[in-house]
This record gives structure tokens, C-alpha cells and sequence, in this order.
């Protein structure tokens, strides 16, 4: 049986989205690889211009959807575009379009950092002193400067990664893949690559695969979450935290109110719309039925006990939270010997 | 062929930078050197060697048999290197994950596969022609001058012949993801061919049969049809081409 993944109601950014507003668009992606099913009918809606963040545990589909995306792979059923595009293998017209970073980015061991990225300016058509004026950008940017004649053979895995966002953005692409950008680099290096993801927000239409969901909450506003090749969930970032939010409100009363504070506990404990209430050192933490109710009608309560708060929010999930929420851990019978999510075979 | 430029570029700086050229150049200099030296003094080993226990005659070394020392070597140690030049060709690309890096960009697949074949021919090409002028000399010096003309000519045919051995490997290397499965078509494929070649019709529109002709160039003889032969060989390697274009634009990176 199939779960129907969840559509997160789109905030303002998106309302009223059409078809044409959309810098990538999937309908019913299917890709067997013989008898595993690795990507189950996947609908994929990407808005212009957002930083998309592609999420799910290791097998999920991830880099599968971005190798079809990106005219690497074949889907065995449905149909996508990206940025007004058929997807295909051989679709020069497409690769015009689109950058790509692979999860492992190879380079010819023989070649300096600068010819690479003078290699993929003129293969998308630079010339002269744009191609040049780019190069020596990106490797500013990218912090490469100085190791730009070094052959790629000495370069590290944080640099690989970098030189592969250069060559990936150097032609200022519509729509811009990341396949686990961030994975061989150092602290450091992952926050700048950060930055620089997030400053191409409005300039190119970003998918980012992850696995790290810090990653996505701090640069991404629109997500997509992947289970075993299944859509799960899919829309702005700040939606899909909303409604899972839980009915949980969270009062940190001002010190030296302990009568107050006691009087306030039994009032709310004596109101029918709260469920549950607990109070730690200088916390309470009241549970409700109905939180939209709610949010109106606690803090009147606050104020007939006499209680002065230093603050007072809703609980809100971590991305995290919501992601295990839905994607779950693992059972034990879909684990292999080394620990990693056995693919599911095709039903017959 | 979008991005054919950038990629020519980009594979003839390959073969030098990856040493292929020079130490290819080298290989074949050294054959075109040893050739007419082993024709004019094999006797004169052998004699040496075997001293007065056999009694040995054989004729008088001549200028043909250079050429035809020339041509054995170059037809097995260059059809050798032309395997060797051309296995990893696509095969390695495709499983370093290098092809997908440049198929990504706005590239036509064809364009990817024939410059890379143009690179391995010119790499055969100049080996080639370090090899025969290093030959024509020393044939010069040690016997006497063969025909230029002809002789550049038969260079010509015996490094089609080459080519054609690459591009069968190349056809290998294309449909496969192994190099050394690539090695195994291309060496097979040299097998059946010599093996082919001693039928009276075929045999010398394929690359082994432009030996003959080749010869008969090389040495101001008029009975050499060559026109033929080389057209087949052209247009063999044409449809390797092809047939690896029709192959690799449908497989996955």
C-alpha cells in the first residue's frame, strides 16, 4: 500500500504558482535498477529561484533524482522538466541550463585547477576575457586562488569540492544541483560553502542533497523529503515546521514567584483545553488540545495569577524532529550487515 | 558536434601531459631506427652467433627488406600500442566518474567520443611519422633511398591500419566499462583479422590487407591498388564510430 506523500501548504513565496513558475517539475519518476525499486513515482515541484533542500537517509533516492534531473540517468517511467527542459540523456540544450556538483567530484588528475575551470567556460560557450574574468572570480570565490596551477591530482577532498561549486556556477546557471555538497569538508569550509549557496539565493534555482539537516535549515527554504525512493513530504521549509509543530507551550516565569507560579499551575491545570502540565526549575510546560485556541487564552491566565514571564513561546520542532517524524529510524529487518537501508525489491 | 573545439583541445593536451605522446613517439622512433639496422645486419649476427656449426645462406640485405622489417614492427608493436592507447579511452572516464563531469555541460556525446579518437589518431599519426623518417633515413644511409612519395604513402596506409585497430578498441571501450575488457576486443579483434586476411576477397579490404599495397607503394612497384583497401579501412572505422555513438548515447553515467 502506498502512503501519499504529504503536501505542506505553500507560504506567500509560493501562492498562486503555476506550472511556468517552476525551475523543475517531476511527474510519476520511476527508476528500477533490475529487480530494486530505488525512486516509486516521484512528483517533484521546484519554485524559481529557492534554495531547495533534497532530504532522506542514505538510499532514499537522492542522488538518483539528481542524476535523472541532470540528464545522467534514465527514468524507467514518468517525465521531468528543469528550467523549461525535458530531461534526457544527450540534451545538450538542457546541460546549457543546468550546473552539477556530483557527492564525489573526479577531475583529470593531469590538469591544473584553472584549465579545469577554462575547460567547462568554453564548453558552455565563454571566450576571451569573459572566460578569464570568470575563471579568476570563481577562484576567488571559491578561495582557490592560489592553488589554480596546482595539477588536480594534489588537491584535497574539501578542494575538489570547491573547485567542483566553481565549475558548476562559473556560467551562471538557472538551475543548480548539489549532490552532498558539503560532506568532505572541514567546519570552516562547510560554513562558507554555506554562505556562498545561500548568496546564490535569487540568482539560480539551488537543489541541494543532504543528509545533514543543519545543512538545509540554515541555507534552504523550500524541502523535499525521500524515503526509500518515496516522496514524503514536500514544501517551504518554514510550512512544513509549522505543521508539525507540537501543542506544546513553554512559559519561563521571572525569578521569585513561587506562590504566583503555584497559582497559575492549578488554573491551568483546572482549564479543560489543557492536557498536561509540568513544571521544571524555571520552566512550565503546558500541553494543550487545541493550540490555535490556545495561543489566545494562556497568557490572560498569566495575568489574572499575577505571574510575570521573562518569556513565552510555542514549541516549534527541529528540522530534525520533523524528519524523523516522518521518515522514522530504520527496523532492524531493513538494515544490511553494514548497517545501511536495505533497498526494497519490486513487488510483484 | 557541440563543444567539439573545447574537447579537441582538452585531449591532445591529455596525451602529452599524460606522457602518451612522447613515450608512444619514442616507442615508434626506436622501431623506425632498429628496422633497417636489424635488415642490414641480421646476416651478420647470425653469422656471428652461430659461427662455423651451421653454414647459413642468405641473401644480400636490401632496401625491401627494411621496409618489410619496418612494416612487420610497426604492424605489431604499433597495433599493440593502439590498444593500449585506446582501451581506457571512454571505459576509464566512465568509471572514474570524469565523463559525467563533462557530459553534464552542453557537450553532444558524439563530440565527446570522436575527439577523443582524433587525439589517439594523431598521437598514432605523429609516432608514425617520427617512426618512418627515422626508417627512410637509415634505409638511405645503410642501403639506398626508397621512394618518397610511395613510401610517405605506404606510411599513410600502415597508419589507417593503426587507427583501425584503435577504434576497434575504442568500439570496446565505449560498450564496456573495463579497460582490460576494451584490451581483450581490441587484441581479439587484431587475431581474427590476420586471420581473415588470407581470404582471397575480403582480405584486402581489411585493415591487415594494406600491407600490400602499402609494400608495393613503398617500393616504386606499379601493382598496388591502394584507393580500395584505404576506403574500406575509412569507412570501417566510420562505422566503429558510429556504432559506439548509438551505443553510448543511450547509456546511463
Amino acid at each position: 500500500m502506498t502512503t501519499p506523500a504529504i503536501t505542506v501548504p505553500t507560504g506567500d513565496s509560493t501562492a498562486g504558482s503555476t506550472a511556468a513558475d517552476q525551475a523543475i517539475e517531476a511527474r510519476g519518476l520511476t527508476k528500477r535498477f533490475g529487480p530494486v525499486l530505488a525512486l516509486d513515482r516521484l512528483d517533484l515541484d521546484v519554485p524559481h529561484g529557492s534554495v531547495f533542500g533534497l532530504l532522506g537517509p542514505n538510499g532514499a533516492g537522492k542522488t538518483t533524482t539528481i542524476r535523472i534531473l541532470t540528464g545522467l540517468a534514465r527514468a524507467t517511467a514518468g517525465s521531468a522538466s528543469v528550467a523549461g527542459v525535458a530531461v534526457g540523456l544527450d540534451v545538450p540544450e538542457l546541460h546549457r541550463r543546468i550546473g552539477y556538483l556530483d557527492q564525489d567530484p573526479r577531475f583529470y588528475s593531469w590538469m591544473k585547477g584553472r584549465e579545469l575551470l577554462e575547460l567547462a567556460g568554453r564548453l558552455h560557450g565563454l571566450g576571451g576575457i569573459e572566460l578569464r574574468s570568470r575563471v579568476g572570480e570563481m577562484l576567488e570565490r571559491t578561495g582557490l586562488g592560489t592553488a589554480a596551477e596546482r595539477r588536480l591530482g594534489g588537491y584535497s577532498g574539501g578542494m575538489r569540492q570547491r573547485l567542483g561549486i566553481a565549475q558548476a556556477i562559473l556560467h551562471r546557471p538557472r538551475v543548480l544541483f548539489l549532490d552532498e555538497p558539503v560532506s568532505s569538508l572541514d567546519p570552516e569550509g562547510r560554513r562558507d560553502l554555506l554562505e556562498l549557496i545561500a548568496g546564490l539565493r535569487g540568482e539560480a534555482t539551488v537543489v541541494l542533497s543532504t543528509h545533514v539537516l543543519s545543512d538545509v535549515e540554515r541555507v534552504c527554504d523550500q524541502v523535499a523529503i525521500l524515503d526509500r525512493g518515496r516522496l514524503v513530504s514536500q514544501g517551504p521549509l518554514a510550512a512544513l515546521l509549522a505543521a508539525h509543530a507540537r501543542p506544546i507551550y513553554r512559559l519561563v516565569p521571572a525569578p521569585d514567584q513561587e506562590a504566583a507560579v503555584g497559582g497559575l499551575v492549578e488554573r491551568l491545570r483546572a482549564t479543560p483545553w489543557v492536557k498536561e502540565v509540568t513544571v521544571a526549575t524555571d520552566l512550565i510546560r503546558v500541553t494543550v488540545a487545541d493550540p490555535d485556541a490556545a495561543a489566545g487564552m494562556i497568557l490572560p491566565l498569566v495575568v489574572a495569577a499575577g505571574v510575570k514571564l521573562d518569556s513565552f513561546d510555542r514549541a516549534r520542532p527541529t528540522l530534525e524532529d520533523v524528519f524523523l517524524e516522518l521518515v522514522g529510524p530504520p527496523v532492524a529487518d531493513e538494515l544490511d550487515g553494514r548497517g545501511f537501508v536495505r533497498p526494497r525489491a519490486v513487488q510483484p | 558536434m557541440n563543444g567539439f573545439g573545447a574537447l579537441l583541445r582538452k585531449e591532445l593536451l591529455e596525451q602529452w601531459r599524460t606522457a602518451r605522446l612522447p613515450l608512444v613517439a619514442t616507442v615508434f622512433l626506436l622501431v623506425g631506427l632498429s628496422s633497417p639496422l636489424l635488415a642490414r645486419f641480421t646476416p651478420e649476427i647470425l653469422k656471428a652467433v652461430g659461427g662455423n656449426q651451421f653454414s647459413i645462406v642468405l641473401p644480400t640485405p636490401t632496401a625491401a627488406d627494411a621496409y618489410d622489417q619496418l612494416a612487420k614492427n610497426l604492424g605489431q608493436f604499433g597495433a599493440l600500442i593502439a590498444v593500449l592507447l585506446a582501451m581506457g579511452a571512454v571505459a576509464t572516464e566512465k568509471e572514474r566518474g570524469t565523463a559525467a563531469l563533462i557530459l553534464v555541460k552542453p557537450v553532444s556525446r558524439a563530440a565527446f567520443l570522436v575527439t577523443k579518437l582524433v587525439a589517439i589518431a594523431v598521437t598514432l599519426g605523429i609516432a608514425t611519422a617520427i617512426a618512418a623518417a627515422g626508417a627512410w633515413f637509415y634505409t638511405l644511409v645503410l642501403f639506398e633511398p626508397l621512394p618518397l612519395a610511395g613510401f610517405i604513402a605506404a606510411m599513410l596506409l600502415q597508419w589507417l591500419a593503426l587507427v583501425a585497430y584503435a577504434a576497434i578498441t575504442f568500439l570496446g571501450s565505449t560498450l564496456t566499462r573495463s579497460a582490460l575488457a576494451a584490451a581483450g576486443i581490441g587484441v581479439a579483434a587484431f587475431i581474427v583479422l590476420g586471420i581473415l586476411s588470407i581470404l582471397p576477397t575480403i582480405g584486402s579490404y581489411l585493415p591487415t590487407g594494406l600491407g600490400t599495397p602499402a609494400r608495393a607503394l613503398a617500393l616504386g612497384q606499379a601493382n598496388g591498388d591502394a584507393v580500395g583497401p584505404a576506403l574500406a579501412v575509412i569507412a570501417l572505422i566510420a562505422g566503429l564510430v558510429v556504432i559506439a555513438w548509438l551505443a553510448f548515447r543511450h547509456q546511463e553515467l
